[in-house]
């Protein structure tokens, strides 16, 4: 028993002793993301890294309806198993208040990434509070929601001769949510399945919130005050009603079952065949075009999100900053890491795997918006994003939006403000929890 | 008393020969499944009862204030959470009543003999042997509107199963029916198959008709065992959560597991969801202690 015992504690001791022997000699960092392609893109850029200086980077992944979840739950255990995490812009709040980020307001301002990279991404990926001048996290893969469409079916000339015929006006890329409207409606035939448009409707995280941000900020909408927490009068006023009211007219228009779709769906009404426009992340575009995993890649074309009737354009930011985790034992390295990521080179190599770059000067260059059909529409649309709360309680104002606008979008129960009125009620009640209301 | 329960240890064998008396034996086998339990769960149970009293959030570092019975409160005073439970009221009982009569129903006909009887009970037992997850992602493809098979197999055209609000719950409740249906017909079975059957022939010479033994005879001599089927379906029903998450995120199937898991782990209100778990808890409690109350009452007949 006791030699059983004896040679059990040795092997463990072994083992460990092993174990930490490897860990020393081969220096390693720890990338946390969710599973998608640009996170294998991050691998291959890491890969080079390893090349260069021999640090071996790993790009973990975990599928993004537990990438919340997973990285919270290692923050909240002060866990060291991630490095670097590639977190969400809503983290931000949650993260430098929570003391799970780094403090990187040093490092930005000594490499002046507010010039560097786009206004948009410095602003929503790395800055928290708004306007502080404190930054946490690098911006690292831009992303903004935009439009796929069918070529095919907008070119041929039969339709476009019934559509100028219906609506008197030219069958094109739509220019405003009126054009958007009315090509939905156009398209939408049940008796064929085709359908007129995919949209976001899924109400378990933010793709809800992501796609009625598309119209409300096209609608001229707000859905608050930034700096002084105030949502009455924003996100209740009568252009975000309108915006409300046309998210929803859009709806009408999806195909049958739409009611709890994402990004997965949305690319899914374009290679099936569902769809002749559809709303999604521009990060979810490379596989629209590659024939493999789309049969109708030829004829897939990409614009941005359309403008409002104002005339205000502007589209909802997906899209991530890397930070250092608070509680990693290899910080050094982990800023080596970030000081390389930042250099012109490697931005450029970065785009080239299929990152979508931050960095303004690789934006503004001819060789990166013509290196594929959708990089024009993403360059317009980063220079005009903007995005949802980012405070540390964002998930409960998630919560209530979906609570709120998702019966009325789906279900049709009251009206847009109604809805809206309610919303506002609700997130007031929550900045008021937090202390940030009176 | 509970001396008298031990065997006591033979003199002559192997334990005996190395000094390990009766005593330590039983400590050695009942301390650490004591022990664990006392860790993973008794510890958490209380401490986050402590939480739960608190406005916690796992997510920041700003400490833990008392905030006395607010979370509670709040939580009793929520329409949402009212309607949450109301939902999981609904699903409860149309998915457990479903199982119970299909899966009884099965049973009975699968209660003589017929050929091939053991292969088609290991046929019938193989949805239960699945992954919640699993049977979430295929009847999610198996309801879709526009390629799912059940549409086209009955004829519905482009019927929305998931994103009809109405629906949505009655189909994630078939889906449960489908996959635990089996559980109750195995349980069925067994208390079929040990009917004796010298009942039957006894009802069969006074020319009892079919209802009448069944009413009479099977029923209340399964009884006993179909109560259990109906405790542990409970039980298990209450506490659905996968299958909901997975096939709709409709606000008519947000079953209150679904909300706990929002409230702990999307919006990390930590206290709060402390709370909330603890109501789910009373709840449980007091519906199983119910059932158990009838169970020893039918035991006694």
């Amino acid at each position: 028993m006791r030699k059983l015992v004896t040679s059990m504690l040795a092997g463990i001791g072994l083992t460990l002793a092993c174990g930490t022997s490897v860990y020393a000699q081969e220096k390693s960092l720890t990338i946390f993301w969710a599973e998608w392609d640009p996170a294998n893109y991050l691998q291959e850029l890491g890969n080079e890294y390893e090349k260069e200086t021999g640090v071996k980077i790993t790009v973990e992944t975990t599928p993004w309806a537990d990438f919340q979840t997973k990285a919270f739950t290692e923050f909240n255990a002060h866990g060291d198993a991630y490095d670097l995490v590639v977190g969400d812009s809503q983290w931000l709040g949650a993260g430098s208040t929570g003391g799970h980020y780094v403090d990187l307001t040093d490092f930005f301002n000594k490499h002046k990434l507010s010039d560097v990279m786009a206004p948009a991404t410095v602003k929503y990926y790395a800055e928290y509070p708004g306007n502080s001048g404190k930054y946490w996290a690098i911006p690292l893969e831009g992303d903004a929601v935009g439009w796929a469409y069918r070529k095919d079916w907008f070119e041929d000339p039969k339709e476009k001769e019934a559509f100028k015929a219906k609506y008197g006006y030219d069958l094109d890329v739509p220019k405003d949510f009126k054009a958007l409207r009315d090509i939905a409606e156009f398209f939408y035939r049940p008796d064929q399945k085709k359908y007129g448009i995919a949209i976001y409707t899924d109400n378990s995280y933010d793709a809800m919130a992501m796609g009625f941000e598309n119209a409300l900020f096209s609608y001229g909408g707000e859905l608050g005050d930034y700096s002084t927490y105030k949502v009455d009068g924003h996100i209740n006023s009568d252009k975000a009603v309108a915006a409300l009211d046309a998210y929803k007219e859009l709806y009408k228009f999806t195909p049958p079952g739409w009611a709890k779709t994402f990004f997965v769906e949305d690319n899914q009404a374009i290679t099936e065949n569902l769809a002749a426009m559809s709303m999604n992340y521009f990060a979810f575009f490379p596989s629209l075009i590659n024939e493999a995993s789309n049969p109708n890649a030829k004829n897939t074309g990409f614009f941005a999100n359309p403008a409002g009737p104002n005339g205000d354009q502007f589209a909802a930011l997906g899209g991530q900053g890397i930070s250092v985790v608070s509680y990693s034992q290899k910080q050094d390295e982990a800023m080596k890491f970030l000081e390389w990521f930042i250099k012109d080179e490697t931005q450029k190599k970065w785009a080239a795997l299929g990152g979508y770059t931050c960095s303004q000067a690789v934006l503004k260059s001819e060789e990166f918006q013509n290196a594929t059909p959708y990089n024009k529409a993403f360059y317009e649309t980063m220079f005009k994003v903007k995005d949802f709360w980012a405070v540390p309680e964002y998930a409960e104002l998630l919560q209530q939006l979906n609570q709120r606008i998702y019966p009325y979008m789906i279900g049709g129960e009251g009206t847009a403000k109604e809805t809206l009125d309610a919303l506002a009620a609700d997130w007031n009640a929550t900045f008021k929890k937090y202390g940030r209301v009176q | 008393m509970a001396t008298t329960m031990i065997t006591t240890l033979d003199r002559s064998s192997r334990a005996a020969a190395r000094g390990l008396s009766d005593i330590s034996i039983r400590n050695l086998f009942i301390i650490p499944t004591v022990l664990f339990l006392i860790v993973f769960n008794i510890f958490p149970l209380i401490y986050s009862l402590g939480y739960s009293f608190t406005d916690f959030r796992a997510s920041t570092n700003a400490p833990a204030n008392f905030v006395g019975l607010q979370n509670y409160r709040d939580l009793l005073n929520d329409p949402y959470v009212w309607s949450n439970f109301a939902i999981t009221a609904k699903y409860v009982i149309i998915s457990v009543a479903g199982q119970l009569l299909v899966g009884f129903g099965v049973a009975m006909l699968l209660n003589r003999d017929i050929p091939l009887k053991g292969l088609l009970t290991t046929l019938l037992l193989l949805p239960m042997m699945l992954s919640m997850a699993v049977v979430g992602l295929f009847w999610k493809l198996l309801y879709d509107p526009s390629f799912g098979i059940i549409n086209y197999a009955l004829g519905l055209g482009t019927f929305e199963w998931l994103a009809d609000p109405k629906m949505a719950l009655y189909a994630v409740a078939l889906t449960d029916i489908w996959m635990w249906s089996p559980f109750v017909m195995l349980l069925s079975l067994a208390g079929l198959s040990a009917v004796p059957k010298h009942l039957y022939e006894a009802a069969a010479i006074d020319r009892a008709g079919p209802f009448y033994t069944f009413f009479r005879i099977t029923l209340p001599l399964v009884a006993p065992i179909l109560m259990i089927a109906v405790i542990f379906r409970t039980m298990e029903a209450f506490k659905t959560f996968d299958l909901a998450y997975i096939l709709t995120s409709q606000p008519t199937t947000e079953l209150i597991s679904i909300r706990l898991y929002k409230m702990a782990f999307q919006e990390w209100q930590t206290g709060r969801s402390c709370a909330l778990a603890y109501i789910v808890l009373i709840m449980v409690l007091a519906i199983t202690n119910i059932y158990v109350k009838y169970l020893n009452k039918v035991k006694e007949r």
